[in-house]
């Protein structure tokens, strides 16, 4: 092959070298990976099993909330959350049914909810404000009512 | 050698009377599908952007996932697919002196698979009985039918493959130390590669209908995502290599150029069909259930597309560049305007490939952990695939047309046809840029994708995002335009156009081109590499999600 070619496929490689560089240090030294707990739970049993058979919110900690939360056609349970500024929170969530999507609008918070698994991700609501939750993963024809919103005071 | 020369006669009466009748027929009966079934997708295309925008009500027998489960499967299955075989056999019959006999049986049981698959699909989303989008995510579950459909669908890809298979190794043996025409040579890289990923979803679909029927309780759902993504995300990247070959082989012949060192663009056709199918994983990047680092080790997976592709981009600009200056074209840049920029056979094609940078940008972000979750199931996504499949795949599809139809029926690409086309272009163009841009842009501002209008209780963050949603709705119109001139485009040069000769436009090597390297037709070895990247890819999230398995869940109809 030509000599500019390989430079070329050289020059590509290294970029995608530097690339997972960048994105395993932010992965696995600043803990900024992508939600993915592997707990499981009995999608039909949700409601007798410990944490989701009483869904809310908790204050663990100066500042810091735990919200136990059930998702289900077409809503979150607990919904409407109140929380002062500053608050960090922990979402501990599973699905009732089908696969729901959980977003905060205007925030990095995005995770699959699934039925059958537990998923956690936490967040810092820095700035006050009325914060937009939403169902992200079609689930039926309500899907597009399915919201809450948390308000940080 | 009597055989031989027999076949090398045949060639010869290819060459002298254009195309073969019988297996014209076969590839204008796929695209004559694939024409009809943009027409439907097109116009169910208009109506979803319209609702989504808040400017059209649904009446009450027709609901919006309905429209978006068609949608889906009649554009990025139905229409990619059947074009596709109708293009790709076409190459077959042309590179390889046509079709075996046996080949073309198969390819018509193809097709009559696919049309019964169609129709059982398409009644059941009509019926409501599958609204279920084109991922249809179990425990979603649809009318059993609509998995049946499914598995026809399938069952007729499949048939196809074999065609292609058997045809190849036809060829090979009849010519022995001889490495297969380019054209031949992606049409195996397509096919393969169909085949490994056809795979994934055949064993989700085959445990789907038991469940859906009420025989088997439960369902796995994320062992059936994981299935889904193998086969759904390998599929796009199927077309990409589709419209591929027709950058590295078609559009240097159309511009009076050569074709790009052989041994460079056999693999890059390798590489795509290697590395393509853990590609899928990255649409699970904010799933529960798979670890960080085996996500990790997807990331990367994913991007190492970025490798052939970047390949593919460099090739292009010097073919590109040597055609141009030979035509004279002077200084640094002076090249691009000795580009036949009024030839839609080229036009159509080139903003294609230059959409290629931007939705390859968005691939990147789509691929990689922390930006995946900002962008995740937002309208940045359907931004994205409307710029790699709707401008990428489909223009390259609508640039094909120009030459292939007329090929195939005998007759003519008329100057004023070249004119609708190049309008068509433009439209289609400005059409994706408004409706693709705004959806990125609206994406990075958190409005989800997959969802019919609302404005979550009036909420100040979703009424800001309307505006963008009414440039969506612009953009679909002039897309549904752009739909309806092509189809005529098609039907003109299918029935009206006048008689005459078409040459199908295979580029030549350069002069001083080294032969291609044998090594490169090794399609067993790449199979087996193929299937070991699989494995290294699947195996330890499959075992850990079964062997981790939740209880199941029980089949649910939400709508
Ligand atoms: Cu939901």
């Amino acid at each position: 092959m030509h000599r500019l070619e390989e430079m070329w496929i050289a020059i590509s490689s290294g970029i995608l070298v530097i690339f997972m560089i960048i994105v395993g240090y932010q992965t696995f030294a600043l803990g900024m990976g992508p939600p993915s707990n592997k707990e499981i739970i009995d999608p039909q049993k949700v409601d007798q099993t410990a944490p989701f058979d009483e869904p809310g919110i908790t204050k663990i900690g100066e500042n810091e909330y735990e919200v136990v939360m059930t998702l289900q056609t077409f809503g979150f349970n607990p919904n409407n959350i109140e929380i002062p500024a500053g608050a960090e929170v922990h979402f501990i969530m599973t699905s009732k049914d089908v696969t729901h999507g959980f977003q905060i609008a205007g925030t990095n918070i995005n995770a699959m909810v699934m039925p059958g698994h537990i998923q956690r991700i936490s967040h810092t609501f820095d700035k006050p404000g009325e914060y937009l939750v939403l169902c992200n993963e079609y689930c039926g024809t309500g899907h597009q009512l399915m919201s809450t919103t948390i308000v940080v005071k | 050698m009597k055989e031989l020369s027999a076949l090398s006669l045949q060639q010869k009466t290819i060459k002298a009377l254009g195309v073969n009748t019988k297996d014209a027929k076969i590839s204008l009966s796929y695209l004559s599908v694939a024409f009809a079934t943009l027409l439907i997708g097109g116009i169910l295309g208009l109506v979803q952007g319209l609702q989504r925008a808040g400017l059209l009500e649904l009446p009450p027998w027709l609901n919006y996932y309905q429209v978006l489960t068609a949608h889906g499967i009649l554009l990025l299955l139905v229409f990619s697919t059947t074009f596709t075989i109708g293009y790709q056999y076409a190459n077959l019959s042309h590179s390889l002196g046509g079709l075996l006999p046996k080949v073309r049986k198969l390819a018509w049981s193809g097709f009559s698979l696919m049309i019964i698959g169609v129709i059982l699909v398409v009644t059941m989303i009509v019926l409501n009985e599958a609204s279920v989008l084109y991922t249809f995510y179990p425990p979603l579950a649809a009318h059993p039918i609509f998995y049946v459909g499914l598995v026809f669908v399938v069952l007729g890809i499949l048939a196809c493959c074999f065609g292609v298979f058997i045809n190849y190794r036809h060829w090979r043996k009849t010519h022995p130390g001889q490495t297969t025409p380019l054209l031949a040579f992606f049409a195996m890289g397509v096919f393969v590669l169909w085949f490994f990923a056809s795979i994934g979803v055949t064993i989700e679909v085959l445990t789907l209908i038991p469940w859906s029927m009420g025989i088997v309780e439960t369902t796995n759902v994320m062992v059936d995502r994981t299935l889904f993504w193998w086969f759904g995300h390998t599929l796009v990247n199927i077309w990409y290599l589709v419209a591929t070959s027709a950058w590295y082989v078609i559009v240097p012949k159309i511009i009076g150029g050569r074709h790009f060192n052989e041994k460079l663009i056999r693999l890059v056709v390798i590489l795509l069909v290697i590395l393509n199918i853990p590609g899928g994983f990255h649409h699970q990047i904010i799933d529960p259930a798979i670890s960080e680092s085996i996500k990790f080790l997807h990331v990367f997976m994913s991007l190492s597309i970025a490798v052939p592709s970047l390949m593919t981009a460099f090739a292009m600009f010097a073919v590109f560049e040597r055609a141009g200056r030979k035509k004279g074209g002077k200084g640094l840049l002076g090249w691009i305007t000795k580009l036949p920029w009024g030839d839609v056979r080229f036009l159509a094609p080139m903003i294609a490939m230059i959409s290629f940078i931007p939705g390859g940008a968005g691939g990147i972000v789509n691929t990689s952990n922390q930006m995946n979750q900002v962008i995740h199931n937002t309208m940045w996504v359907v931004g994205h695939f409307h710029v790699t499949v709707g401008m990428s795949v489909v223009m390259t599809f609508f640039g094909i047309c120009y030459w292939l139809i007329p090929y195939l029926t005998k007759r003519k690409l008329t100057p004023q046809m070249n004119r609708l086309g190049v309008i068509q272009t433009i439209i289609w163009t400005v059409g994706m840029i408004l409706m693709a841009g705004s959806q990125h842009l609206v994406g990075l501002l958190g409005d989800p994708r997959r969802t019919s209008f609302t404005t979550y209780g009036d909420h100040p963050r979703a009424l800001s995002w309307i505006p963008y949603e009414y440039v969506m709705g612009i953009g679909a119109s002039l897309l549904l335009l752009g739909v309806i001139i092509q189809v005529y485009a098609v039907i003109n040069m299918m029935f009206f156009a006048p008689k005459g000769e078409t040459t199908f436009p295979v580029a030549e090597p350069e002069d001083n081109a080294l032969p291609a390297p044998m090594w490169t037709e090794r399609w067993g070895l790449w199979s087996v590499l193929l299937l070991m990247v699989v494995a290294m890819a699947y195996v330890v999230p499959i075992v850990d999600m079964i062997v981790n398995a939740p209880p199941g869940s029980p089949p649910i109809k939400t709508w």
